[in-house]
């Protein structure tokens, strides 16, 4: 009797880390769907959409959670497949560059500006 | 002076502006994937649309010199008009055509063939999708065209056309 209760309660435990596994690819193909672009109606993502790439893109994104690929390597497959362009993240990259340097140059001389105004002040007073 | 710099400067970066975004507004919006070719195709399984036979693709791409994969599907309106061009397609000898049925009805499918004649050497199925995605293909219709050693070595997006046909037809001679 207490054999079958201490084995009852290992398959318990087991069927719960397998629920609580599938609970956690369930949450990460949410958030990779949630940051790669659909391309069919290309305002939405996939998540969002409900075009028919969009849900075999799901799919694909489950399937790859199942054979044990992480995050980074899901998204590294649809770039190759489908170019930069298919994820919201942009890389870094010569064709990115300005993108990612403009804000930071704009932040630097908007501060000098700034500063330079505020050393003249206190010099003329 | 000052003031006319200053203005000078202003009306340099309004054009710069200007033109900047009128070229960017003339491009089409539409994105459309880079036709990323010489990747090698995978090996996929999939079923016979007729024999409903599972099939693999190594099976498949073995005697040809040349492979198309064209991707279709009887609820897709530029497939039909694509369709004649295919059975044009379907006469050069060179050139295996095989049909990936995309999320289709199997039974609308066979009508569709039924309807329009089949060019097809083979019609696979693609019921959820998945080997189009695996290929890179982004809908329907897709045209995907293979050399002898698995290489994609031509794209077609959307239906053929008259000057896709002759582009296919040079890289068979």
């Amino acid at each position: 009797m207490k054999l079958s209760t201490f084995f009852l309660v290992i398959i318990i435990i087991f069927n719960f880390t397998e629920l609580n596994s599938s609970e956690n690819n369930d949450k990460l193909k949410n958030k990779i769907s949630k940051n790669i672009r659909c391309l069919i109606c290309q305002g939405q993502s996939v998540y969002d959409s409900q075009s028919d790439f969009a849900i075999s893109i799901k799919l694909v994104i489950e399937r790859k959670l199942n054979e044990g690929l992480n995050e980074n390597e899901i998204y590294d497959f649809l770039k190759n497949q489908y170019g930069q362009w298919i994820s919201y993240d942009p890389e870094f990259n010569k064709k990115t560059f300005i993108l990612w340097i403009l804000p930071i140059l704009l932040f630097l001389i908007g501060g000098a500006i700034i500063l330079r105004k505020l050393i003249v002040q206190k010099l003329q007073l | 002076m000052k003031n006319k710099i200053i203005l000078g400067a202003l009306l340099l970066f309004f054009a710069f502006c200007f033109l900047v975004l009128f070229k960017a507004l003339n491009n089409s919006s539409i994105y459309v994937p880079p036709k990323k070719t010489e990747k090698i195709l995978k090996n996929f399984n999939s079923e016979d649309l007729f024999s409903e036979n599972k099939i693999s693709s190594d099976k498949i791409f073995v005697d040809s010199e040349f492979y198309a994969i064209n991707i279709w599907s009887s609820w897709c309106v530029p497939c039909r008009e694509e369709h004649p061009k295919l059975m044009e397609l379907s006469k050069n000898t060179s050139l295996k055509l095989i049909g990936l049925n995309y999320k289709d009805n199997p039974k609308n499918a066979k009508k569709f063939i039924k309807e329009f004649g089949n060019p097809y050497f083979m019609i696979l199925t693609d019921k959820n999708g998945i080997i189009s995605i695996d290929l890179g293909a982004v809908g329907v219709p897709e045209t995907f065209i293979i050399n002898k050693d698995k290489r994609i070595i031509k794209r077609f997006l959307g239906s053929l056309s008259e000057k896709s046909l002759k582009e296919i037809n040079l890289i068979l001679k």
